[in-house]
């Protein structure tokens, strides 16, 4: 018999199953995430229209998983890393859902910028941040699917590097709302935008920390390092 | 420091080099395990894995058993139960067993309780025969269903109050120690709640050491979980953790269901 399955092949699918989907549903909120950095930079209408369309799909796949994990509690009774299993896939759905709605007030900001019709848009890498970010997400997805704890460690390490833009950003972004009033409306859509991709960092970071529990059965031990200084920041 | 030792906890029984031979067929091998007093202990494992025969070496139940052999030492005190000069009747006095069926005797309820009492001597009459039937009783949590039918026959119970009857019946003899050898796999789960609830309350008072074939119920009524697997103690250690993060891969497997 192979130890790594159950006796009940009904148990083994249920699993599956709950894993097929939140692959899903990860891949779904990196499309939407990464649409939204680009819709950003491209300022294209019909990207930033199919991200905000795109939400009810991760909402209806997160529902999806919750009725499928409570499934799986009830029946199997899942224990140890079956059970670490159920409870890592309930926590990364709402993750996930979540960084979709991010993913989506990114889209609606950015469309209330563009309707601003303001060319004068602080001259700042908000771009980069998100090509980190996107790529954080897509590691903490990664380590799920290869159930690689090194690989989430390195993620839950990375957030570090979002936050230092972030700051940076929005001290470049505040000091050009000081020089132009013109630029405060926008400049704020441009803060809450950078707020939600480094929110979005911390949601894999958070991933990350559910695939080490998963794996190691704790999560990391020691405190995540942080640099975001913007609650700090009192003025240019 | 009085802190912690005050709170450190007390060994009832400490098994060594427990192994145990049915003829040349050996069933247990050499299992060291230290029971927690006023604690619940779970032994769990496969078919055939010895967990209950290991239950039986606690009160010499392996002695009714051709060509069976126990060796090393279960040390309860200073006294090793394995030793050949130990009574088993006195010691089943101390250390009490529930069986997987209820097994009433074949009298009144009021007799099934007051039977242990009067072999040992343990009351001085009447009056005080009454009382401890009744504590008993209370113990064990039936009193409210059979105060007033204490002369009806103990075989018109349904199976949970036969088992709770049955558990009023081994601690009306004042044991230290409770041994239950799938104690509810036979009732149905109103029942085997109200006997895991119970089991909860006697620990205040008793060790019990509790062989089941249910996880949830091993997870749920226990601190303490040994895991057993062809006659060896694999794992042992606190039921969270066992239940949550087994050490052992063979452990993970079996609560996982992955071997039978």
């Amino acid at each position: 018999m192979d130890p790594q399955k159950h006796i009940s092949s009904a148990f083994d699918q249920d699993l599956t199953i709950l894993n097929d989907s939140l692959q899903q549903l990860g891949q779904l909120a990196c499309q939407q995430f990464e649409a939204a950095i680009d819709g950003l930079a491209m300022q294209s209408q019909e990207k930033l229209d199919a991200i905000i369309k795109g939400d009810a799909a991760l909402d209806a796949l997160e529902a999806e998983i919750h009725e499928k994990a409570i499934e799986v509690i009830t029946i199997r009774s899942p224990r140890a890393q079956d059970l670490r299993h159920v409870l890592v896939a309930l926590k990364v759905a709402t993750i996930l859902e979540r960084m979709g709605d991010y993913a989506r007030n990114i889209a609606n900001r950015t469309k209330v910028i563009m309707a601003a019709g303001n060319d004068n848009i602080p001259g700042v890498n908000i771009g980069q941040m998100g090509q980190v970010t996107r790529e954080m997400v897509r590691d903490a997805m990664l380590s799920y699917k290869n159930q690689d704890a090194s690989l989430a460690l390195e993620v839950w390490r990375r957030d570090i590097e979002v936050d230092h833009m972030h700051t940076t950003f929005y001290k470049e972004v505040l000091a050009s709302m000081s020089r132009n009033p013109k630029m405060v409306a926008t400049g704020a859509h441009l803060l809450f935008i950078a707020k939600n991709i480094e929110r979005i960092g911390d949601y894999a970071t958070g991933i990350a920390e559910q695939v080490h529990f998963l794996v190691e059965g704790a999560i990391p031990d020691k405190d995540r390092p942080k640099a975001d200084k913007t609650s700090k920041i009192a003025g240019t | 420091m009085n802190s912690v030792l005050d709170t450190a906890p007390t060994i009832k029984i400490q098994a060594k080099n427990v192994t145990v031979f049915y003829g040349e067929k050996q069933a247990l091998d050499d299992v060291n395990i230290d029971i927690e007093d006023r604690s619940v202990t779970a032994f769990i494992g496969p078919s055939g894995c010895g967990k209950s025969t290991f239950l039986r070496c606690f009160n010499r139940m392996n002695d009714v058993i051709p060509n069976c052999r126990v060796e090393g030492s279960l040390v309860m005190g200073e006294v090793d139960i394995n030793n050949p000069q130990v009574d088993p009747v006195l010691l089943r006095a101390r250390i009490g067993m529930v069986f997987q069926k209820p097994n009433p005797f074949p009298k009144t309820i009021f007799e099934n309780v007051a039977y242990g009492l009067r072999i040992h001597g343990l009351a001085q009459n009447r009056g005080e025969l009454d009382d401890m039937v009744e504590d008993s009783l209370k113990k064990a949590g039936l009193w409210t269903e059979v105060a007033d039918r204490l002369q009806d026959h103990a075989t018109g119970l349904s199976g949970g109050q036969q088992q709770r009857l049955c558990i009023a019946r081994a601690i009306a003899v004042g044991p230290d120690v409770l041994l239950m050898d799938e104690p509810c796999s036979a009732l149905d789960p109103i029942a085997t709640s109200v006997i895991e609830e119970l089991i909860s309350e006697l620990q205040q008072r008793f060790t019990i050491l509790i062989v089941t074939h249910s996880m949830q119920q091993a997870a749920r009524v226990s601190q303490k979980t040994a895991y057993f697997h062809l006659g060896t103690l694999v794992e042992y250690g606190d039921t969270k953790e066992v239940f949550t993060r087994p050490q052992n891969e063979q452990t993970e497997a079996y609560i996982s269901g992955k071997i039978g």
